[in-house]
């Protein structure tokens, strides 16, 4: 039986962001021990590249869209929109990365490989049609993330963070997997298409079941990746433990991704038992929302609130999710873009101000930044007006479809309790925004460096995206609502 | 005989991962989990994976317990202490597992009622071979991107091991 092993040119454009990042990861691996001493900063300029060019790599891809490996990838408008953002957040946090490894004197090509990898993984599951695909991408999106969470090793919180991470997210990863394999027992096909076909066939009524028990497990690994209540308790330990362009990386990247595989496995394959796991999904939403906005209230660690603050918005999110409609998935999308620019962009100021080891991140930290560095504290206001959800900002219009999806599915009560909580949300960052600008730097507060090149990039860039969001929100949702269409 | 040989191990795998999460001592559980991963090969070979059963000899119950024993030894760990476990844990841990349990062998058992017992040689897929035909044709993309998670772990051991950072 001749078997045909090399893959077409389309199949290889299909998967060119995955190539280009391992190359480049690699060779950052290789460079390390030549260029470390002389040009620390090669390996984030490299990183940047190879990015770019993986971001070109989807985009292009995006041109021929369809599957390929025997139907394990497929490229549609859901994977591209993504993997751009999955890149996208990669640039943003190397740019974030310079200041803080130059300062904690940590630059290696190590870190950036791991995030590349870590990038891989990602782009991978947002683009597979396959459990196994979704597990393996999964996975090395996640082994990488353990390792960059525990990246300097000799602090203490380093060290907590990754341990935390790696034994609470091994366990979760573990439900995932049983998941599969009874979702496997039933259909006898991991593909999500062909699960989804065999589901709507009349002999599976019988096994609903123990489709749903498949379904709760693999809700179970996605909503700990996505750090939804009741499955957060990881979330601000690690967020805070870890390092700070490390943390931003986490809140969002991984976050993303896994909201994509969450939404494809649930819209496709799960799509016939939709009533079954609505309800799931609905306190899981209010869950999140709640616990992640009334803890962060009491937060006096910059980072902390923010990882409080991030369940509160994977809780957003899942409300989309209850919705299960077309619109929902357009509008997770929108707001997990929305929500990865202020984030990261919220975190590169924490980096900015922390100061070597981390010692600065108590709230009042941040008290006078108004008068010290008034560009920075306009930039950190864009964010948090963003974040409470301001018009004119990229999160306005981000809950705003979000909220309407809800309404459109009849989920009136949610939205309501959604309202509520952003409502809540509002008093802490606008709590900062006090801090900030109305109180005065305290007796023992040094002098804050000048912004360098690589974080005011990575502060203007987040809030040109979230303006643009903000103001003309059709574009980047007409590509959403073109590519929500597709997964179905 | 199916029957008699299915019972005995499964039997011994579920003991010995009970034991697993009892012993005290490391390598008690270490050996305990060397009996779950050998009565689970033989339930493989019954199910006619004769493939998978040798991969979890040769694998799991040999390189990865050889490298969880030499970790152990390494590390000098001895018998661990009992300290003051968490009452929600027990309270809430235990019964919680036993439900979850006790609910998927319901399903298991009422989905597949009707499901002939399986005799040995049965189903024939279990080949060397026809893994090695699904995993270069079918499954060629995830068995090579695996390569990339093993990159990975080695260089999570290099961050993690090196001796100070400059």
């Amino acid at each position: 039986m001749p078997i045909n092993f090399s893959p077409s040119p389309d199949d290889l454009l299909r998967f060119s962001p995955e190539i280009i990042l391992t190359v480049a990861g690699t060779l950052l691996m290789v460079l390390d021990p030549l260029f470390a001493k002389r040009f620390p900063k090669l390996f984030g300029h490299l990183a940047i590249l190879a990015l770019a060019l993986a971001t070109w790599g989807a985009v292009a891809a995006n041109a021929v869209p369809g599957a390929s490996f025997s139907d394990l990838l497929v490229v549609d408008g859901f994977a591209t929109f993504f993997r751009v953002l999955v890149l996208a957040i990669g640039i943003l946090s190397v740019l974030a990365s310079y200041r803080y490894l130059g300062r904690e004197e940590a630059e290696t090509g190590e870190y950036h490989a791991l995030l590349l990898f870590s990038v891989v993984g990602q782009c991978f599951m947002v683009a597979a049609n396959d459990l196994i695909m979704i597990f393996i991408g999964l996975e090395i999106s996640s082994i990488a993330s353990y390792i960059l969470a525990g990246y300097l090793r000799d602090d203490k919180r380093n060290n907590e963070a990754a341990l935390k991470y790696f034994l609470l997210g091994s366990f979760a990863t573990a439900f995932f997997l049983y998941g599969v394999a009874l979702l496997y027992g039933v259909t006898a096909t991991t593909k999500l298409d062909e699960i989804r076909t065999a589901l709507n066939s009349p002999a599976a009524v019988s096994s609903f079941a123990m489709v749903a028990v498949a379904a709760a497990l693999i809700f179970v690994g996605l909503g700990f990746k996505v750090s939804g209540a009741p499955f957060q308790v990881w979330a601000p330990d690690v967020y805070q433990g870890a390092p700070a362009p490390v943390s931003a990386f986490l809140a969002t990247a991984p976050k993303a991704a896994a909201f994509a595989i969450f939404f494809r496995i649930f819209l496709t394959a799960f799509q016939q038992i939709a009533g079954g796991w609505e309800p799931l999904v609905w306190i899981s939403a209010l869950l999140s929302m709640t616990i992640g906005n009334f803890a962060a209230l009491t937060q006096t660690n910059v980072k902390r609130l923010l990882a409080y603050s991030s369940v509160a918005h994977a809780g957003y999110i899942l409300v989309a999710l209850a919705a299960h409609s077309e619109i929902g998935t357009a509008a997770a999308m929108f707001y997990l873009a929305a929500y990865a620019l202020m984030n990261i962009g919220a975190f590169a100021v924490v980096i900015h101000i922390a100061g070597k080891g981390e010692r600065y991140l108590k709230i009042d930290d941040l008290a006078g930044l108004g008068k010290r560095q008034p560009g920075t504290a306009a930039m950190l206001t864009v964010f948090l007006l963003s974040l409470i959800g301001i018009p004119l900002t990229g999160g306005f219009f981000g809950k705003y479809y979000i909220f309407q999806a809800a309404l459109q599915s009849n989920l009136v009560w949610l939205a309501v309790l959604g309202l509520l909580n952003s409502a809540v949300a509002a008093y802490y960052y606008l709590r900062l925004l006090v801090v900030m600008y109305f109180n005065e730097p305290g007796e023992g507060a040094e002098t804050l460096e000048p912004l360098t090149p690589g974080l005011r990039a990575a502060l203007i860039l987040p809030a040109i995206g979230t303006f643009f969001l903000g103001v003309v929100p059709g574009f980047v949702l007409g590509f959403a609502q073109r590519s929500a269409a597709l997964i179905r | 005989m199916d029957l008699f040989f299915f019972v005995l191990f499964a039997t011994v795998a579920v003991l010995s991962a009970i034991s697993v999460v009892v012993q005290r001592h490391p390598i008690a559980s270490a050996l305990s989990l060397v009996g779950v991963m050998a009565s689970l090969a033989v339930l493989y070979l019954a199910l006619g994976a004769e493939f998978v059963a040798m991969v979890q000899i040769i694998v799991y119950a040999g390189a990865v317990m050889v490298l969880f024993v030499f970790v152990i030894m390494l590390l000098n760990a001895g018998a661990e202490e009992r300290r003051g476990r968490s009452l929600t844990a027990h309270l809430l841990g235990v019964p919680v597992l036993i439900a979850f349990l006790g609910l998927i062998c319901y399903f298991v058992q009422r989905e597949f009622a009707n499901a002939g017992f399986m005799k040995f040689g049965n189903f024939t897929g279990g080949s060397a071979q026809s893994i090695g035909l699904a995993l270069f044709t079918d499954y060629l993309l995830p068995f090579e991107i695996t390569s990339v998670l093993i990159l990975i772990a080695i260089l999570g051991a290099i961050v993690l091991a090196r001796k100070e950072m400059d």
